[in-house]
């Protein structure tokens, strides 16, 4: 995972996007532009939306994404994930709010800014990979330089470099109904990467996918993050995967974001039952780090001193051996202690039941 | 019993009541029996007046469009004509070899060949070369159509009636008004045919482009494509496949139109050469010509579906020869052309090469004819008298010493009144209260006969289906349209129409679906039935008439074999398709509950498969009336023949009402069919397909 530049500007913003459908849709948020400055309660607002016939496919929607970020979206079936990743491209044209890319608004490009902006600046990747059946590999990858009005060479020659980032060379002269799923979504990917876009969305690209293959892909696709620094809005339905992946993410409810955090964050401290159900399957071990569990007492002298952001899972063998536990030295230099009873307090405030031991 | 169920129930004791009635007292019922015919509207000679009129008014336009289209197929005739055999022979190969592999190669050689050796070349080819100019002119206005039917949606909701109606309206009542607007000549045929051939087009090209997945498109904006791009460069070529479907069905639209056109004659066609032979008597010469269109039509259909079917899997671009094979064969096309000037053979077909088989194929005929002659005669007579007579004047009337062995009397009406009784009482307490109903009425209307029972009483059995199938407001439109037969004085050639449509295609569904049935369990069977009912298919509605008539010459017998014949291939089609595309799960908890093979069909199968097989009927029913509208060429006396008397004569006001007549019954009987189909694919929650 990359580092967060937390001061820098973000690269790509979010701010009070709403989508409504329906046949009154641009009429209903008329009044609310004032609402939203005071911090306006949106969620009763999308309610009486909702009660008057309109569809909220996302309401009030607002997160920003750093440079070399990769921000996860993570939601259910029609939580409205899908929708707001097309906002930010204006696949869908949001009823309401701004998506800022460099600070500038993208809802106020033209259609002639607009189609510059993607042939240069965005890359998307596909749930069902959305190539072009009767195009070959190669062709697929070097058409969104081809509608640029690339020369052939050049543009042969910077789609053959990406199909090899990809792992893909030999496959060139394929046709995607040629190809598995796991080959079809590289063609994606490089496809997307051709263009060199500064902002990269991917919509559930792994879902389609073989549980082992999507596991690979997910490699590969954090090996090609760690060469490529891209700014990243990853969509998923998939916990875990979010987890895997993210540098922060949020997790949407009815078109809402219910909560946004690092992963870790949001599994210490989840905002609502909802989140909740989500880390209750996730094995904490992997995902604390000695920093996040220890306590901030001083360690006894003479016990061995491990760094802050090593993970928990890794620590246990030695721990279920030492009853003094270790030093754990935070990133600012501070020390703090953890020994095993801190790892079970902290992987007990995840289980609510607690009736297994009678009295 | 919900309360739908009931009304449907009262619904259907009233009408076998009043069908009863009607039959019961139908003499004394007066107009209500026989349609008045001062109520009838003398619409006629007003059509013609106003067409009259239209023609003096801008026939100056169309004549100038016919003179200006006529260039085009002048050339094209020109061009074809200098073409010697053995280029076209190397041409056409080599495009077949490219669309469909060797296989192709070889049919469409041999199809060649065919008609250069049979004597058949230059009217093959003046055919041909009204095909060749109508094609593209029906693609691109298909595709220039279909394009906008499917950017703007007002344009989709005028556009699709509009084909609706023009694939209704039967082939010969095309050719009127085109007969009297742009004068005799070949332009009426090329007209015809790019009319009757656009349609198909269009609704291909609109099926295809909005068939194109969200997915691709969005993949295609964020690869920032401007509107003209994601048109041209994304969705027309993701969509390749299914507008080349649209150009092949055009094609062999266009290529029916065509050899249907040449009914007017003077053009010196293949089609013609056909009927002429035909009208001569002289058989052997109007299958061996016969032949050439079929074999034409496969060959452009094999030809374009294999280039529709490529463009989807391609792959092996890279041992393609591509555009330099093209090339190759053009070079030894114009080599051969070139030799031809001094070696006769490659230019001209010698006369001695020429095979002329007819007279001792006239000679077979005739041999079979009076060996069997006893036999088909037997065939005949018995389909008459115990089939098609009874159904068209009713038992009453069919019934005599003569045919049947007994006559009519009280005691043989008691005795059927008995046991039509009896089979209903017996209906009813199985609970099956709806065929009790349909036993009574079908009964009803046998004793009459169809054109025997009183036209109130057909008016209420459509109407009650209407409404059982669509509502109230199909039974409305079925009423309207039977009015209008009623009004314009056409109900007796409509009855007769109906007659001879619905015996054929009773028949045709009957064995077609008992014959799909067995294809969908047994492969081999499936592999037989393919091919012929592919080719049946493809073959121009002409052609399949020739058979009957050499072996049963004209009248309705051979309507009726050449309506079956052709109405078979979408009851055995559809049938087998609905029986063969079942829920691979749902069969599999059938055969894990322990079914038989015969309680999985009759319990499983068939119930789930009933809504395709609805649609097979209904495309059962549009097959028999395109065929019954050309066996008016064999002398049937229904509204096909008014269409032919009125194309015959000129005459726009008959040909046109009795046309619209045709159309009407068309479209009651296809949205009642579909409506059924609808109604239980809702029940099963299923939605299919219109068209396989």
């Amino acid at each position: 995972m990359t580092e967060i530049q937390s001061e820098s500007i973000p690269k790509l913003s979010c701010r009070h996007v709403w989508k409504l459908y329906g046949p009154d849709a641009d009429n209903y948020l008329k009044n609310h532009d004032q609402l939203s400055q005071n911090g306006g309660d949106s969620k009763a607002l999308a309610q009486r939306i909702r009660e008057k016939g309109g569809i909220v496919a996302s309401a009030d929607v607002s997160f920003d994404v750093m440079q070399g970020e990769i921000f996860v979206i993570m939601g259910l079936s029609g939580s409205g994930k899908s929708t707001i990743v097309r906002c930010l491209s204006r696949l869908v044209e949001p009823t309401g709010g701004e998506v800022l890319l460099d600070g500038e608004d993208l809802l106020k490009a033209s259609k002639d800014e607009l189609i510059d902006i993607r042939r240069h600046k965005m890359g998307m990747v596909f749930q069902s990979f959305g190539l072009m059946p009767h195009l070959n590999v190669l062709e697929n990858v070097a058409f969104p330089l081809k509608l640029q009005g690339l020369e052939k060479k050049e543009r042969l020659e910077r789609a053959q470099r990406v199909i090899e980032l990809v792992g893909l060379e030999g496959r060139e002269s394929s046709f995607p109904s040629q190809l598995s799923g796991g080959q079809q979504q590289r063609v994606g990917i490089a496809r997307s990467l051709a263009v060199e876009p500064e902002v990269w969305f991917l919509d559930e690209p792994f879902s389609a996918l073989d549980p082992l293959i999507r596991r690979q892909m997910q490699d590969e696709f954090l090996r090609l993050q760690q060469e490529l620094h891209k700014s990243i809005v990853f969509i998923t339905h998939d916990f875990l995967e979010a987890l895997r992946i993210a540098d922060r993410m949020a997790i949407m409810k009815d078109g809402e974001v219910v909560q946004i955090g690092r992963p870790v964050d949001l599994i210490l401290n989840p905002v609502d039952d909802y989140v909740r159900e989500f880390t209750n399957d996730v094995p904490w071990e992997l995902v604390l780090t000695a920093g996040d569990v220890c306590n901030s007492k001083r360690p006894p002298k003479g016990i061995k001193e491990v760094e802050g952001k090593t993970n928990v899972a890794s620590l246990l063998p030695y721990l279920a051996n030492h009853d003094k536990g270790v030093a754990v030295r935070a990133e600012d230099g501070s020390l703090g202690h953890l020994t095993s009873r801190e790892v079970i307090l902290a992987l007990a405030s995840g289980v609510a039941d607690s009736s297994a031991v009678k009295d | 019993m919900t309360d739908a169920e009931k009304r449907s129930r009262v619904v259907w004791w009233v009408v076998t009541l009043v069908v009863a009635g009607c039959v019961i007292f139908s003499n004394q019922l007066g107009p209500l029996a026989k349609f008045p015919e001062a109520l009838v509207l003398p619409l006629t000679d007003p059509m013609n007046t106003g067409m009259r009129w239209f023609v003096d008014t801008f026939g100056w336009f169309f004549k100038a469009i016919a003179w200006l289209i006529d260039w085009p197929i002048l050339l094209a005739k020109t061009v074809l004509h200098e073409i010697p055999w053995s280029a076209a022979l190397l041409l056409v190969t080599y495009t077949a070899w490219r669309a469909g592999g060797m296989g192709l190669a070889v049919f469409s050689a041999i199809s060649i060949i065919y008609m250069a050796s049979f004597g058949y070349w230059s009217q093959s080819i003046n055919s041909f070369a009204l095909v060749v100019i109508s094609i593209p002119l029906a693609v691109i206005i298909g595709f220039a159509l279909g394009t906008w039917g499917f950017i703007s949606d007002r344009a989709y909701r005028i556009i699709m009636p509009m084909l609706d109606l023009l694939q209704t309206i039967p082939a010969f009542a095309y050719l009127l008004p085109i007969l009297l607007l742009f004068g005799f000549g070949t332009t009426v045929g090329l007209v015809a045919s790019v009319l009757y051939a656009f349609p198909p087009m269009v609704r291909n090209t609109i099926v295809g482009l909005r068939g194109v997945s969200a997915e691709i498109i969005e993949s295609g904006l964020m690869s920032g494509a401007t509107p003209w791009q994601l048109f041209w460069s994304v969705r027309v070529p993701t969509a390749r496949r299914q507008i080349l479907l649209g150009v092949n069905q055009a094609t062999m639209a266009s290529l029916s139109m065509v050899i249907i056109a040449s009914i007017i004659g003077g053009t010196n066609d293949i089609g013609w050469e056909v009927l002429s032979m035909m009208r001569k008597a002289q058989f052997g010469e109007s299958l061996l010509a016969g032949i050439v269109i079929a074999l034409m039509a496969m060959t452009l259909d094999r030809i374009t579906w294999g280039f529709a079917m490529r463009s989807q899997t391609v792959g092996t671009a890279d041992n393609e020869p591509g555009w330099r094979g093209w090339i190759i064969c053009l070079i030894a096309a114009l080599t051969v052309t070139v030799l031809g000037q001094w070696i006769g053979f490659l230019s001209e077909w010698p006369d001695s090469w020429v095979l002329n088989p007819a007279p001792s194929m006239n000679a077979a005929l005739e041999w079979v004819f009076v060996e069997y002659r006893t036999f088909l005669e037997a065939m005949k007579t018995a389909a008459f008298f115990f089939v098609m007579l009874p159904i068209k004047v009713g038992f009453s009337q069919a019934i005599s010493p003569f045919t049947w062995g007994f006559a009519m009397t009280p005691t043989v009406v008691a005795i059927y009144i008995g046991l039509v009784l009896s089979g209903a009482a017996f209906l009813a307490w199985q609970e099956r209260a709806g065929l009790a109903n349909a036993l009574v009425i079908a009964a009803l209307v046998l004793y009459s006969g169809l054109t025997g029972t009183p036209w109130i009483a057909i008016v209420v059995i459509f109407a009650a289906l209407s409404w059982q199938a669509g509502g109230p407001k199909l039974a409305m439109w079925t009423a309207a349209g039977l009015a209008f037969l009623l009004l314009t004085g056409i109900w007796e050639p409509s009855l007769l129409s109906i007659y001879l449509c619905g015996v054929g295609v009773l028949l045709a569904f009957t064995i077609g679906s008992a014959i799909g049935i067995w294809a969908s369990e047994s492969d081999k069977v499936s592999a037989v039935v393919r091919p012929v009912i592919d080719t049946l298919q493809t073959m121009p509605l002409f052609v399949i008439l020739i058979p009957f008539v050499m072996i049963f010459k004209i009248g309705e017998f051979t309507a009726l074999l050449a309506i079956i014949t052709y109405a078979i291939v979408p009851a055995i089609r559809y049938t087998e398709h609905g029986l063969r595309n079942l829920p691979e799960t749902v069969i599999e908890a059938a055969t894990a509950i322990g079914t038989t093979p015969s309680q999985r069909l009759l319990q499983v199968k068939l119930p789930l498969a009933v809504p395709t097989i609805m649609l097979g009927l209904n495309q059962t029913i549009m097959f028999g009336i395109s065929m019954l509208v050309i066996t008016a060429l064999v002398g049937t006396n229904d509204l096909g023949q008014q269409i032919y008397i009125g194309l015959g004569d000129g005459d726009f006001g008959v040909g046109m009402i009795a046309g619209i007549g045709m159309a009407i019954i068309a479209m009651i009987s296809d949205r009642i069919t579909q409506n059924f189909s609808g109604n239980f694919q809702k029940r099963l929650g299923i939605k299919l397909d219109d068209t396989l």
